[in-house]
């Protein structure tokens, strides 16, 4: 088990270092970034030769990599060239806000959509497991920016019920409509996963065994029945949640969210190579462990699993 | 009265789209205390439809039982609503399944199984309930029951996850075990084995017992009296003793006829030509008669009633007319 996990742990650093590397010399294929910045004209050779010599960009490109590379372990992730700050500033003030975004949708579709996927199971085939379904699969089709301007024109525009973006007071109002806009897709589909990965799961034997034991018919459902469906399940959800982390970066931009998805957006059109590079880093980071603890969690919820390890 | 389990009439079908299947079509059969009933027959005949009707674990998406009583100690199981048969399932009837490793829970340790009868049914605490595990894995011969306890099913070979199985259905001394297949799924030692224990069991705790089989060998090892299914319906009743040596209906003249026997040299193992056929109701012929070598006019035309044999046994065959004491259907 611990082999497993340092393994894992291995292979998730070479990972990271893999995906930065690729994105440093990317980022530098998509052009001068002085040249962007004195865009408006005015600036002479002289005075953007000087900025280039100050940001670093007259380095030989390995130099710069190293330096990067070198920064990231003394724990200086650099400076953004349009803010002029360092990175993990800027990054520090937005993840809180990506994050319990995106914690608050994980909760919702754990709360809501198993649930939901466990009611339609249980009323297989009958009208309720139909309508959910209907429902779920309305929403799992529904892409979450066409939603989020569907959200925004109805609640904001029209009812005034909630603000359109940004954040502000009181902090939960603006929470809601990001919330439903990421939220209805992976809940749409931790239902329809759940319900089917339950139904493989009531057909099985052990649930009679629980049954003629004389336990009730929700513990079967949930005490026996759920945790073995679950893992599919998982395995989707912790797919969706490593996305979340890295910030939605579409949705972000509609509500104008001030996190790490519209700062990384925006720094890739203007060329700040140290955030691009520092954001794709955070991604990768979050995506690699997201996945990590899905697969240990399949050891916990079962113990074959355990054993194979 | 004093039958620990009456069965009268029971009735329970099956709905598909194309038609309505009988696989229960009116059978009647009672248990005394402590007695082994042994149910056989070929699957599809409708053996565990009958305990799984009784015990209300029939899934009713597809099944219905349309009629009937099950008396279990006076009062009637099919009339209960699921809370009330809930009490008694585990409690006082419990059941051992065919596929230990399937019928047994893969994420859950066996202690956590164990304990589960248990704590469904009786406020214990968790000391007296695992003290109580301990002991159940004794009675069933588990060696170092303590560190049984904490594994998982998939730890544990195929004939020590029957004993761990038939521990969980003694959790709470039922007064009847229903064992559906215990040995089937098992290697022909274990299965020596487990009806070993079986036998031990019932004689230590005398609980009464209705063990579902299609092997006339185990029905002979264990039962007292055995009901011989087919096609929904019981075709012979008798005690085991009368129906070995003397059977009367001709499926199981052929059952008996198709175990293979060592004293005698038999080219060829006998066998019941045909295959079980899926009946809709309403049916009204006998239910043999396709795979019967005496079979008749009549019955074609008419379902034979189970005629009650001066020796004691029933038989649903019109031939069987003539030998009757009296009619009884």
């Amino acid at each position: 088990m611990k082999r497993y996990v340092l393994m894992r742990v291995l292979k998730a650093i070479l990972t990271i270092w893999f995906v930065y590397t690729l994105v440093f010399f990317l980022a530098r294929l998509t052009g001068d970034p002085v040249e962007w910045m004195t865009a408006a004209g005015g600036a002479s050779e002289e005075a953007k030769q000087q900025l280039r010599h100050n940001l670093g960009l007259d380095l030989p490109l390995s130099t710069q990599y190293i330096r990067s590379l070198a920064g990231l372990f003394t724990g200086d992730s650099g400076n953004s060239y349009y803010y002029a700050r360092p990175v993990s500033e800027l990054f520090a003030e937005r993840i809180g806000y990506t994050l319990s975004l995106g914690g608050i949708v994980f909760l919702v579709t754990i709360f809501i959509g198993v649930p939901l996927g466990v009611f339609a199971a249980v009323k297989h085939n009958r009208p309720a497991d139909r309508l959910t379904m209907a429902v779920a699969i309305v929403g799992n089709t529904m892409p979450n920016f066409v939603l989020g301007i569907l959200l925004i024109f109805f609640f904001s525009l029209k009812l005034r019920m909630f603000p359109s973006g940004n954040i502000g007071e009181p902090l939960w109002r603006y929470y809601v409509l990001p919330v439903i806009a990421l939220a209805v897709v992976p809940t749409a589909s931790a239902a329809r996963l759940t319900r089917s990965s339950l139904l493989d799961v009531v057909r099985q034997d052990y649930l009679d065994s629980a049954r003629a034991k004389g336990v009730r018919e929700w513990k079967v459902i949930f005490k026996h029945g759920l945790r073995n469906a679950l893992i599919p399940v998982i395995t989707i959800l912790g797919a969706q949640l490593s996305t979340l982390i890295g910030g939605s970066v579409v949705v972000e931009t509609v509500f104008a969210w001030p996190g790490i998805g519209t700062l990384i957006v925006n720094s890739a059109q203007q060329r700040d190579f140290p955030v691009v590079v520092f954001g794709v880093l955070v991604i990768a980071s979050s995506v690699t462990i997201v996945n990590l603890l899905v697969d240990l969690s399949y050891g916990l919820l079962d113990p074959r699993i355990r054993d194979s390890y | 009265m004093n039958y620990l389990l009456e069965v009268d009439n029971l009735r329970t079908y099956y709905y598909s789209k194309k038609r309505i299947v009988p696989a229960v079509d009116g059978v009647s059969f009672h248990l005394e205390k402590g007695e082994v009933l042994g149910l056989v027959g070929e699957s599809g005949c409708g053996k565990s439809t009958v305990v799984r009707a009784i015990t209300g674990l029939i899934d009713p998406t597809y099944a219905r039982v349309e009629e009937g009583t099950a008396l279990f100690c006076d009062a009637d199981l099919l009339k209960m609503k699921e809370k009330e048969l809930s009490k008694i399932r585990g409690k006082e009837i419990s059941m051992v399944f065919q596929n230990p490793l399937s019928a047994l829970n893969p994420v859950y340790t066996i202690g956590n199984q164990l304990t589960e009868a248990l704590t469904t049914h009786f406020s214990v605490s968790r000391k007296e309930a695992q003290d109580r595990a301990v002991e159940l894995l004794r009675l069933v011969h588990i060696p170092s029951p303590e560190t049984r306890l904490k594994e998982y099913p998939h730890q544990l070979s195929g004939g020590m996850q029957q004993r761990v199985l038939i521990a969980i259905a003694l959790a709470c001394n039922p007064q009847l075990v229903i064992a559906d297949e215990p040995t089937t799924a098992l290697d022909v030692t274990i299965q020596a084995q487990i009806l070993d224990l079986l036998k031990e069991l019932r004689s230590r705790l005398g609980m009464a017992i209705i063990l579902i089989t299609h092997n006339m060998g185990v029905v002979a090892a264990m039962c007292d009296r055995m009901l011989v299914m087919y096609g929904g319906v019981v075709v012979e009743e008798g005690s085991c003793r009368t129906v070995f040596a003397s059977p009367s209906h001709p499926y199981t003249k052929g059952l008996l006829a198709s175990i293979p026997s060592v004293t005698e040299d038999r080219q060829r193992l006998y066998s019941i030509k045909g295959q079980v056929p899926v009946f809709s109701v309403p049916v009204s012929q006998c239910r043999f008669l396709d795979r019967c070598e005496s079979c008749t006019e009549r019955c074609r035309k008419e379902e034979p009633p189970l005629f009650s044999l001066p020796n004691g046994s029933k038989c649903r065959c019109w031939l069987m007319e003539e030998r009757q004491g009296k009619e009884n259907d």
